[in-house]
């Protein structure tokens, strides 16, 4: 089946939708499908180009970080507490150190540089100082000739461990002052009442982001003191600073390179292995690699906040919100990571897509003993909106109107303002995404194929034992990074002849964590330059920042910075055009960060919309297959006589408009950049004797503003929505007593194939007037409301109250 | 000190005979099948033999036929062809051996392996429990054929000697109706949460059950068996009543000894497996219905 336009979503008829086929195919250029690819040519914004790692990865040939070597290398282990809290009152590494094979166990004493890091506050020390926070906490690393005799000397090392009782239950750290951020919200009458009044208590447990590839990666000591890394990461220059100050070393001799990344969801915006193998390597003047195994990634990386919830919402009999009044509670673990940033996100997006004249919101992180939370997709606001699109079908049922109704009633929209006052510029299609995922066609009733019934081909369950619900839900996410940090992506694109053909490199530090990011950035310069050949060079720390491939930012912030740079190439080529020969023109070669746009406050290009492509800044040209024409269509001159004096390289630190802090009492302020929104409806079949799930179908409907690559965003939307179903039926750390109990693929489940439903996808394309191409950031919202829409059609087919996800078997049939 | 290098012996036989001469020599070598538990096992650093035994190249061991009457299934049988090849012979079986895994592990799993590890959630034991079978052991002693009741003798042990191999399984010819069903909380790849199992003979007016992942060890409910002999209304094939379904899930759900654990609470197994039994019974009973005797 093939895209479709939707019609009435904008006069150039840039919306699509993809039928509940198994095997949906994007829409791209050159199908039959109707979409039409704006300034893109061949492989350019609004195509679909084959991605450069797609045929690798299916074939096995992919080489991710793990698969790193040096023929000389060492290999890391890492000695790991056994306890949740413990003081340390000795260590002895004698018998490590006497294992023939190994070189080096370090403790936090041969740490040169700052013990601790951190991405927000540097409070996780690179190797226990005196004490451990929680089980799995780094204690001691070792490197030797083989993985096996690292691991084996590991174990030989002898902790004194003074084991205290750990704080797991996030409400006593709360009360024991353990807080590490309270963000209120205050907007309207704090003591407003209402007719109509529900309220509801929601817990979220612990999830993982489940990466395939584990942590890892090769550190390899340089003959200038410092040290290059070659590691799966989201976030270049966060690990480089982190690890050139636990070293000690000036940030130049740390150097970073992306190795390949089998996903991240997250999980790689902290540090794991990288300061530990940089420490072996510098120890040993050995390459030193280490890989986390399974079970020790589940403790070797953040997890998505556990949250408590309590929401009460006050409406009109007609179902018109008054107020909502919430408490978030989000258990942060062990140490701060990004705990500050998803309390934030929790309290400004608490609320959801709606209209609230009234809102106390008072969210609130902590500091337990249980395993560090911090980055994963949907950042705070998954959380959050289990708990408010809870709340509006018990509100849907409380005053009589129909899920949808209700939230179609209340659906913020363009111009309407936010808890926080900040007033939402640009679409937002609240009520349409509900009406779209509502008007699709209903999946067909249950058939007797076993792989489509709950419990699959385990033979549970016959169709006269399944009972059907429907649910929907709607979520918000921020896109890119708020309350004043100073967000910025840079580009290096260079424009040269090679063998006679132009083309472009471009080189950013931005992480391809398997989102599609390299093709985009290559489709990016080929609309913006009209060349076809272009090459995208190795991510590395020799670039400047792209900022973290995460908050739904990269291709908005790097594809900017992308976009700024190339046009500052094409200025500069109109301007050697403007010398006559380019011969000498001192504006040609190489500039460094001359052109920085959007600097200081500056939008600069930042607030143009549309495709721009191939024009030519001011000049009325157009650039296009490799030739310049003025406005009357006249050549007046190729690419190939222009580069022929040499290259034309620009760089450019790229920004988003600013945002602003949020009051520290009231939570007013204009925090975000760009909010994005995804609407779900679920249908599933239930067998409530056996309390099995199967999901028989999801329909999103997602506004993406503009659709870069259209199969990318599809493959967003449809990996999203699994996530968040995973979430809703099976995915948790089972956490007692600070110790994670399922740290395996065995018993911590995702979802397989026949897990995952065919999904309808709708896509709208309402240009955001700030955004580069007037794109709206694709990653996050799909796993927002998946999980509460999964859960609402649970409770249709049961009439159960499900306040807790995920929903386990137990919960269905009273056994827990 | 000098720890033990992390090399292993890799022995790998190609005969019957090579085999247990080998697991004689060597009986710290840790027999490997599909290696679908024991890889695992290796990777986690669960387990460090000294050595690994591969079965992998046996001549024979992976043939199925009849012997003494009996359908006779070489330990190395992978689950694909039981799927795929005796869904009518052992169709207690081929259910369960649909349920293991993925595709790629059912093209390397065994029911020889599955005894071998001898997990209360192997999900080929409860079918071959309720099927009565046998398994044979052999060494270079000899051959024993033990009823697979008896097989396992807690979590992860069995009464295989450091000298035996798994040579077999033996099932009597006379299948009924039989079926398998298990709960896992994700709809393929996942271990049992509980399972279930019942064969129904006709000819004998005999009933066979079997529960998985509820107990230290597969195991039988013997009193709901002896209540569907007694009561099942074997002559006429009437419909079955619905006292009787409702009392034969109550003496599964009793004959289970489950714990709480991250798969699963005690309660929820308990309350799981009394509904699979009355399901099974009603399936199992609806085709002996229909004329489904196999002889």
């Amino acid at each position: 089946m093939t895209g479709q336009i939707l019609p009435g979503a904008r006069s150039d008829g840039s919306a699509w939708s993809v039928g509940a086929v198994g095997g949906a195919v994007a829409p791209g250029c050159g199908s039959s499908g109707g979409v039409r690819c704006v300034g893109g040519g061949v492989g350019g914004i609004g195509a679909s180009p084959v991605r450069p790692d797609g045929a690798l990865k299916v074939r096995g040939e992919f080489a991710f970080s793990s698969d790193l070597w040096a023929d000389d290398m060492l290999w890391g282990a890492t000695l790991r507490s056994p306890h949740p809290s413990a003081t340390i009152r000795g260590i002895d590494v004698g018998a490590a150190l006497a294992v023939p094979g190994v070189y080096a166990v370090l403790t936090a004493d041969d740490v040169p540089g700052d013990r601790h890091y951190g991405l927000e506050v540097a409070d996780q020390p690179v190797l226990a100082v005196d004490e451990v926070c929680y089980r799995g906490e780094p204690v001691a690393i070792v490197a030797a000739d083989h993985p096996e005799t690292a691991r084996r000397a590991a174990e030989r090392i002898v902790v004194d461990y003074g084991v205290r009782e750990p704080v797991t239950d996030p409400e006593v750290a709360l009360a024991g002052g353990r807080l590490v951020r309270h963000v209120p919200i205050r907007k309207g009458d704090p003591a407003a009442v209402a007719e109509v009044v529900v309220t509801g208590e929601y817990r979220v447990g612990m999830q993982d982001q489940a990466f395939l590839g584990p942590e890892s990666g090769l550190a390899v000591p340089a003959p200038d003191g410092g040290v290059e890394l070659y590691v799966a990461t989201q976030w270049l220059h966060a690990d480089q600073r982190q690890v050139a100050a636990a070293l000690g070393l000036p940030v130049e001799l740390v150097r970073l390179s992306l190795a390949g990344v089998g996903g991240a969801f997250g999980a790689r915006e902290d540090l794991s292995m990288q300061v530990h193998a940089s420490l072996l390597a510098l120890r040993t003047g050995r390459p030193v690699k280490m890989v986390y195994g399974r079970e020790e990634s589940f403790v070797g990386h953040v997890h998505r906040h556990p949250a408590i919830l309590r929401y009460e919402h006050g409406a009109t009999r007609d179902g018109e919100l008054v107020y909502v009044r919430a408490r978030i509670l989000l258990d942060g673990g062990a140490y701060t990571s990004t705990t500050p940033a998803v309390v934030a996100n929790a309290a400004s997006l608490g609320v959801g897509p709606y209209r609230v004249p009234n809102v106390t919101v008072d969210a609130y992180g902590v500091h337990t003993n249980n395993p560090p939370c911090g980055a994963m997709r949907g950042f705070g606001a998954v959380q959050a909106c289990f708990g408010y699109e809870s709340q509006m079908d018990r509100l849907a049922e409380a005053v009589g109107l129909d899920p949808v109704e209700v939230r179609v009633r209340n659906a913020l929209a363009e111009g309407g303002s936010m808890p926080t006052g900040q007033v939402v510029e640009g679409p937002a299609p609240v009520a349409r995404l509900l009406e779209l995922v509502r008007d699709r066609p209903a999946p067909p009733p249950v058939g007797d194929d076993p792989r489509q019934l709950p419990g699959g081909v385990a033979n549970t369950t016959a169709p006269e034992q399944v009972v059907r619900g429907v649910g929907y839900a709607i979520g918000i996410k921020n896109v890119c990074f708020s309350e004043g940090f100073d967000d910025h992506a840079t580009a290096r694109v260079r424009l040269e002849l090679i063998g006679g053909e132009p083309t472009a490199l471009v080189h950013t530090a931005a992480a391809e964590v398997g989102q599609g990011l390299v093709t985009v950035q290559a489709q990016i310069a080929r609309t913006e330059l009209g060349v076809e050949r272009v090459v995208v060079a190795t991510a590395d720390t020799s670039v400047g920042s792209a900022g973290s491939s995460s908050a739904s930012r990269q291709t908005y912030m790097t594809g900017g910075a992308v976009r700024a740079a190339c046009r500052a190439v094409r200025a500069a080529l109109l301007a050697r055009l403007a010398g006559g020969s380019g011969a000498g023109a001192d504006d040609g070669g190489v500039a460094d960060d001359g052109g920085a746009v959007g600097d200081g406050g500056v939008v600069g290009d930042g607030g143009t919309v549309g495709d721009g492509g191939g024009r030519v800044a001011g000049g009325g040209l157009e650039l296009a297959g490799g030739v310049i024409r003025d406005a009357a269509g006249r050549t007046l001159g190729t690419l190939v006589d222009l580069l022929a004096a040499g290259p034309v390289e620009r760089s450019v630190r790229w920004r988003h408009r600013p945002t602003r802090p949020l009051d520290p009492v009231t939570g007013q302020g204009d925090a975000h950049v760009q909010y994005a929104f995804a609407a779900h409806r679920a249908t599933v079949d239930v067998d409530p004797e056996l309390g099995l799930v199967r999901v028989v179908e999801i329909a999103t409907a997602q506004d993406v503003g503009r659709a870069i690559n259209p199969q990318a965003v599809l493959g967003q939307i449809q990996g999203g929505t699994a996530q968040g179903l995973g979430l809703a039926l099976m995915e948790e750390l089972q956490v007692v007593d600070g110790v994670i109990r399922n740290p395996s693929f065995t018993d911590y489940l995702i979802p397989t194939i026949l897990d995952v439903p065919p999904m309808a996808v709708d896509v709208l394309e309402l240009a955001d007037p700030h955004a580069p191409y007037g794109l709206r950031g694709v990653g996050e919202p799909p796993t927002i409301s998946a999980t509460p829409a999964i859960v609402a059609a649970i409770r249709a087919a049961t009439g159960l109250p499900l306040a807790r996800v995920p929903v386990r078997p137990e919960h269905l049939t009273g056994t827990g | 000190m000098v720890l033990p290098r992390s090399e292993m012996e890799f022995l790998q036989p190609e005969s019957w005979a090579e085999a247990l001469a080998v697991r004689a020599a060597y009986p710290e070598a840790l027999p490997v099948a599909g290696g679908t538990d024991v890889m695992v096992e290796l990777n986690f650093a669960r387990r460090r033999p000294p050595a690994l035994l591969d079965l992998g190249r046996v001549a024979g061991l992976a043939d199925w036929g009849t012997e003494d009457g009996l359908l006779r299934l070489g330990a190395g049988v992978p689950y694909r062809r039981i799927v795929t090849e005796l869904a009518g012979r052992a169709p207690g079986l081929a259910m369960a051996a649909r349920t293991i895994g993925s595709a790629q592990i059912r093209n390397r799993g065994t029911v020889g392996g599955n005894l071998g590890s001898a997990s209360p959630a192997g999900d080929a034991l409860p079918p071959l429990l309720a099927a009565g079978a046998l398994v044979e052991l052999a060494s270079v002693r000899g051959v024993r054929r033990v009823p697979v009741a008896g097989f396992c003798t807690g979590p992860k042990r069995s009464m295989l000697a450091p000298d035996e191999l798994i040579a077999a399984v033996l099932l009597p010819p006379d299948a009924g109706p039989e079926q398998f069903a298990k709960v896992g909380t994700r709809n393929a790849m996942v271990i049992a949460v509980c399972s279930f199992a019942l064969a129904l003979r006709p000819v004998s007016r005999t009933v066979g059950t079997g529960i998985g992942s509820a107990a230290p060890t597969p195991v039988r409910a013997a009193a709901a068996e002896e209540l569907l002999v007694a009561e099942l209304p074997w002559a006429d094939r009437a419909a079955l009543p619905e006292p009787l379904v409702r009392r034969f899930g109550e003496l599964v759900a009793a004959a289970a000894s489950p714990i709480d654990d991250v798969r699963g609470t005690a309660a929820y197994r308990r309350h799981a497996l009394g509904v699979l039994a009355g399901r099974a019974v009603r399936r199992a009973w609806a085709e002996h219905r229909r004329g489904g005797v196999r002889g």
